[in-house]
């Protein structure tokens, strides 16, 4: 299937990437045909076959409920590109003026 | 005189005995690295910290402490893996302040638990080892900070994407590296370089610090010189943790034992269709040359099918792709890492420009594809196939390990090629992964290991080739009898690349 320039933009969007022209026009032909190639799963017989979401070795352990320390809150912010009042700073929340 | 190419597990005795001080091995190994810049191998080496440990150990030892299984071992960690006193960048530029230099990589508030284990042994962590960016792609060309080159031919990828951490221990910089392996980036590697590199079980060792790339195929492993020194730091980073729900708890194997076990006549399974079109002729040669020799020292040959291999491919640069979409959502500008805030935008804006300018080509292409495989409409065409079509896979093992102990096949279809050869070429690039993705879908412990090496037919030399043996979940042990079985007998047992500008 042709990924066209329009789908890159859709997928761009929804992978928060935001790609300039020549980037666009590239990925739409390698993603057409990457797309291309693994579309060949579609000759495989599948029906019934239940899928692998994960290999799980035994059930998953359960831990007791305890309360533990985690990180403070200097620690958690030491790598902050940008910190506002005790907090993350995004551009919604912050005064820019 | 301190050698590094002695296995890691003799230098650990040696300093343990006191015969050589741990100062005095990461001094010979700290030199070797400052020696080999030229192959781009580490992004980070840890010089002060590392002496630090060393002396440490030395007063512990002084002092009549006994000293852990990894004592005094340099060991380099691919920068995958989260180090609380050195940077970690998974070799991207997201992961930098500046988003240029590897210097304002990302400090962790905390190691990995796989650090934690190896300092607790007593091991020297030197620094962190240059790879593809975010483990994403097959000849460390993807890395944002230059290309690892291969120590055996400078112009040729020396594989990814644990590309550093097999170049250090090749070139003789550290005698144990770890790397991390989704579909194939311990072993391939391991194979193109002329080392031994271990993909353990899923579930054996655990992810806790390891950055995602997809949850459920990466798996951390040792990469050595040799078998037994494999073993020993498997034995050391195996088993189960309190901070992966994943890591199994299954008993940690004695695989150091194990390389010292009789074969003890071992079913020795060869799919036929691994030597079929693609495969380079000295490669099919050199692996058959060792499986001849491993039914000479006992082992019963069966031949054997794996139908589903071929699919392997798109099945998983669906779900890696799928899982590293979402497990990259969280490199957003906000937390960590580098931040590009554009002059008038909201939320969206931030993350788009900060990701457009963080993330490099190949890991733009594959959060695409995983997005695009994810997305409506197109969730059962793709993803849930691929899902049922990872169960076919993991069938064709079952079927075979009913009649098998272990597999043997090529690791890779050729040698080492050339850098920059097939970086235009993505498609291209994935379709050389074929032999090692479907142990990774199958969640088995697999190792490659070198054999006879090939001629280097554009350049002076040879170059190494691997073979690549899989065993059932948790049969690592089994791994490690074949394979010693194997070392001692092995044409490639004592080669070395030659050393800087010796070619």
């Amino acid at each position: 299937m042709k990924i066209t320039t329009a789908a890159v933009l859709h997928v761009a969007k929804l992978a928060r990437l935001e790609l300039d022209d020549a980037e666009v026009v590239s990925l739409a032909r390698d993603l057409t045909e990457i797309i291309e190639y693994i579309d060949e799963l579609s000759t495989v017989p599948t029906e019934g076959v239940p899928p692998t979401a994960h290999i799980t070795v035994e059930q998953l352990p359960t831990r007791d409920d305890e309360v533990s320390i985690g990180l403070d809150h200097d620690t958690v912010f030491a790598e902050a590109p940008r910190e506002n009042e005790g907090g993350f700073a995004v551009p919604s929340f912050v005064d820019e003026g | 005189m301190i050698d590094l190419g002695v296995p890691a597990s003799e230098i650990a005795d040696h300093v343990r005995d006191g015969e050589w001080s741990a100062e005095a091995v990461t001094r010979a190994s700290l030199e070797a690295i400052r020696g080999r810049e030229d192959l781009n191998a580490f992004l980070h080496v840890a010089d002060d910290v590392a002496l630090e440990t060393a002396r440490e150990i030395d007063q512990r030892r002084a002092r009549g402490e006994r000293l852990g299984a990894m004592a005094g071992v340099p060991v380099a960690l691919k920068d995958a893996l989260c180090t609380i006193d050195s940077p970690t960048t998974c070799a991207s530029k997201i992961l930098t302040r500046d988003g240029v230099s590897q210097k304002t990589g990302w400090r962790s508030p905390y190691d990995a638990t796989v650090t934690s284990r190896l300092r607790n042994a007593d091991a020297v962590l030197v620094g962190k080892t240059n790879m593809d960016e975010f483990a994403m792609g097959s000849s460390n060309e993807n890395s944002a900070f230059g290309p690892v080159k291969n120590p055996w031919d400078p112009t040729r990828i020396t594989g990814g994407s644990s590309g550093g951490s097999a170049a250090a221990v090749a070139a003789g910089l550290v005698p144990v590296s770890l790397g991390s392996d989704t579909g194939g980036s311990i072993r391939q590697p391991s194979a193109l370089s002329g080392v031994v590199g271990v993909k353990p079980t899923y579930g054996r060792v655990s992810r806790h610090g390891l950055v995602a790339f997809a949850s459920s195929l990466d798996q951390v492993g040792p990469i050595t010189r040799d078998v037994r020194s494999s073993a020993r730091v498997l034995e050391v980073i195996a088993g189960a943790d309190p901070r992966d729900s994943t890591a199994a708890r299954v008993p940690v194997g004695r695989y150091e034992e194990a390389c010292d076990r009789p074969l003890d006549r071992l079913r020795l399974g060869v799919p036929e269709s691994y030597f079929g079109d693609g495969v380079d002729p000295e490669v099919e040669t050199s692996v058959r040359e060792a499986i001849s020799t491993l039914e000479e020292a006992g082992c019963e040959i069966v031949p054997i099918e794996l139908p589903h291999t071929h699919y392997g491919i798109a099945t998983y640069y669906i779900i890696a792709t799928a899982e590293a979409s979402s497990n990259l959502a969280r490199f957003d500008g906000v937390r960590f890492g580098l931040r590009v805030e554009p002059a008038h935008g909201d939320l969206q804006a931030l993350y788009g420009a900060t990701r457009d300018a963080g993330f490099g080509p190949e890991v733009k292409r594959r959060i695409m594809l995983g997005t695009y495989v994810l997305s409506a409409g197109y969730y059962d065409a793709y993803y849930k196939k691929a899902q049922q079509v990872r169960t076919l896979i993991r069938r064709d093992f079952e079927t075979a390990f009913g009649r098998v102990d272990v597999i043997a096949t090529p690791t890779t279809p050729t040698p080492a090629f050339a850098i920059g050869e097939k970086s235009a070429d993505p498609l291209a690039m994935y379709l050389g992964d074929v032999y090692t993705l479907p142990a990774s879908l199958a969640g088995i412990c697999a190792l490659s290991i070198p054999c006879r090496p090939a001629k280097n037919r554009e350049g002076r030399g040879e170059l190494p080739v691997g073979l690549q043996l899989l065993a059932p979940s948790f049969g690592e042990e089994r791994l490690f009898t074949l394979a010693s079985t194997w070392e001692a007998a092995s044409p490639a047992r004592g080669n070395r690349p030659p050393p800087a500008g010796g070619r």
